[in-house]
């Protein structure tokens, strides 16, 4: 059974359902992200876990127990908060202390406890420290190590890199990987950053709307987005509308405007005459200047519209003369120059039945 | 440099009308007041001659030794400091609460509330003392009330105005605004975010309060407390209309002595140990004020 159930949960702000009918279980141990785009219900789901806000429909439980009603203070779940919230009137220490205080921990256990903590969050010798004191990736870890203190069933963090620079934001999240790995609490992890959220968890629910589109490992997320909405919030995504025009062998032809038949290896059956969306990572797309060798599955011609040279690849917008636009993203390391082509280059973009796959409206 | 002078005569330009104010109405007045209480009174009132027939410079502690010497001036002094310190504690429990509820009430309502508190201003202040002698005299409803319950419990009359009780309800009335208005401005920046926390952490309602508000808004209740307690000290027009002979607070004791006894070293003497006392007690919760605030020892305060 998961540890952390949401049974159908649902949260309405007047006209605005904020949060539909939600339903996510997460496994003892797991670091789960909610990841979608701001205003998704991300936040408020999070917000009704930690018992700060209370559910219009449905139930939220632990370990079998139903939280729905029970007061935050009384949840054996902490929060980490996007600013931070430390207590600034208290050192670290006095911060880290204040959750074993609350739960009255016998005063002689308290100092080996925040050594503990602190020892976990690499912050030895800033007990003394006021929060003014630190720096923002220092009050990140202050406010990690005071919600790990007692020792947790579930972790909440709510955006908790969004306020540090981009540097020190791919630090702490190494160390939250490892933090993670050695405490073995479950995280629930919220974020409106893909990257971060493919880099940090063990599974990804995408939200969009107060639904959830997906949930699924990483790579799956990246690799086979269900929906639409999922493979162009997750990443850069081609895709292509059109009806179906056959499907044979296992490859379905669609046909697509300003672009021609499209040729996609079979992932269900999907009848001719209905309309299909495939996606189609860009990296996946071989881009050159010469015909292709032999006859591959698709195959286009196009001119470089557009460039975005990123230093370590370079992402190519391809026109086709029918008008219809292709992404490609090529590593520029192979090229032997800075890139390999200039906008205005003719172009010959290609790639295999199996790069594709459809996804729902 | 050119420059340099144009910026030391635009600082001039600010600063000089302020300090000129200060120097001329404060620091001139209070060095004739040092002076003065170190003179001898005239004979029909005000000051003797600086120089005396003999030729002699007339300078004495007399008023000094006279002020620690007799106690009744001492257990004058405790009283009004007594007075005021209670009534800073009154207004402290009163404008809390009060300051609280405006701080969190919706933003909108926030500037009605705070004009409320201030709308007693805008009356003249012996007019309101005035209103507080009919709204505590013997014929108005609040003393036959409180007579009423009394008498059935088997107790006798006791008059609510010209006393004790009628002084400091007044003194609370007139000084709650000064302490609902710094303790409105320290609430209503406190960071909702660090009670979500607290309560995550497992603080209930009475431990955010003691843990988290109170200590965050001991700023605010220390400007509070010295904008109170100061005037507090220092009033006698309270006392004087309000009052009954038992009531005589420092204040009066001031007023007495410049317009009634006319000796004017002594009243002197008075005014420059109260200015004295308040100035330490205001210096001694500033200090007490720092040390809460910022130093380790605030965590062990809090928590005893």
């Amino acid at each position: 059974m998961a540890l952390l159930e949401i049974r159908n949960v649902t949260r309405r702000f007047g006209d605005f359902t904020a949060v539909d009918g939600v339903s996510v279980a997460i496994e003892a141990g797991e670091f789960f992200t909610l990841l979608g785009p701001s205003g998704c219900g991300k936040t408020t789901l999070l917000r009704m876990v930690a018992g700060f806000d209370l559910p219009d429909g449905g139930g939220i439980f632990l370990d079998g127990t139903d939280l729905t009603d029970r007061p935050p203070e009384a949840r054996p779940v902490r929060t980490v908060f996007q600013s931070y919230a430390l207590f600034p009137h208290m050192t670290v220490e006095g911060n880290v202390a204040f959750p074993l205080e609350m739960a009255k921990t016998p005063s002689r256990e308290i100092p080996a406890k925040i050594a503990a903590a602190l020892e976990d969050v690499r912050l030895t010798g800033f007990g003394k420290r006021y929060p003014h004191e630190l720096s923002g990736g220092q009050k990140q870890r202050v406010a990690i190590a005071r919600a790990l203190v007692t020792h947790p069933t579930v972790l909440l963090l709510d955006e908790p890199l969004a306020a540090l620079d981009a540097k020190l934001r791919e630090e702490m999240q190494i160390e939250l990987i490892n933090l993670q790995k050695e405490v073995g609490i479950t995280f629930v992890y919220v974020t409106h950053d893909q990257t971060e959220a493919l880099a940090l968890s063990h599974r990804i629910a995408v939200m969009n709307k107060g639904k959830v589109e997906q949930v699924d490992e990483p790579s799956r997320i990246y690799g086979f987005p269900r929906s639409r909405f999922v493979a162009d919030f997750i990443g850069h995504c081609n895709l292509f509308s059109g009806p179906v025009i056959a499907n044979e062998g296992g490859v379905v032809t669609v046909d697509v405007k300003g672009l021609g038949p499209v040729r996609v290896a079979a992932t269900s059956a999907i009848a001719p005459g209905r309309s299909a969306t495939v996606a189609l990572r860009p990296e996946k797309i071989r881009i050159e200047a010469v015909a292709p060798d032999g006859t591959p599955d698709n195959h286009y011609r196009g001119t470089v519209a557009e460039l975005l040279y990123m230093g370590d690849v370079t992402v190519y917008r391809v026109h086709t003369a029918g008008g219809q636009r292709i992404e490609a993203l090529l590593a520029n390391s192979a090229a032997g120059r800075a890139k390999f082509f200039e906008v205005g280059d003719a172009v010959e973009t290609s790639w295999p039945v199996a790069a594709g796959h459809f996804v729902e409206e | 440099m050119p420059a340099g002078r144009e910026g030391r005569w635009g600082r001039w330009f600010v600063i000089g009308p302020p300090l000129l104010y200060l120097v001329v109405l404060f620091a001139i007045p209070t060095l004739i007041m040092v002076l003065a209480s170190f003179r001898t009174p005239g004979e029909f009132g005000g000051l003797a001659p600086l120089v005396d027939e003999s030729g002699k410079l007339d300078l004495n502690l007399d008023s000094y030794i006279r002020f620690f010497t007799e106690s009744v001036y001492a257990a004058v002094f405790l009283k009004s400091i007594i007075y005021a310190l209670v009534t800073t504690l009154l207004c402290l429990l009163i404008a809390y609460p009060l300051a609280a509820l405006i701080a969190q009430s919706p933003k909108k309502y926030r500037d009605l509330l705070l004009l409320l508190v201030i709308l007693p201003f805008w009356s003249n202040f012996l007019i309101r003392i005035y209103a507080w002698m009919i709204l505590l005299g013997p014929q108005a409803a609040l003393a036959r009330g409180v007579n009423g319950l009394l008498a059935l419990v088997g107790l006798g009359p006791v008059p609510l105005l010209f006393s004790s009780f009628a002084v400091l309800i007044c003194l609370v009335y007139v000084h709650l605004p000064f302490m609902v208005l710094p303790l409105y401005a320290n609430l209503e920046k406190h960071d909702r975010a660090l009670l979500d926390a607290a309560q995550d952490l497992g603080a209930g309602t009475w431990q955010r309060f003691w843990r988290i508000t109170f200590p965050l808004s001991l700023p605010g209740v220390y400007a509070g407390a010295a904008l109170v307690f100061i005037p507090a000290l220092g009033i006698f027009a309270i006392p004087d209309i309000l009052g009954g002979p038992e009531d005589t607070l420092i204040g009066n004791l001031i007023k007495q002595q410049f317009l009634e006894t006319r000796d004017w070293p002594f009243g002197s003497v008075l005014s420059i140990v109260l200015t004295l006392s308040a100035l330490a007690l205001a210096g001694l919760a500033a200090w007490v004020g720092r040390r809460n605030l910022g130093t380790p020892s605030s965590r062990e305060e809090a928590r005893a």
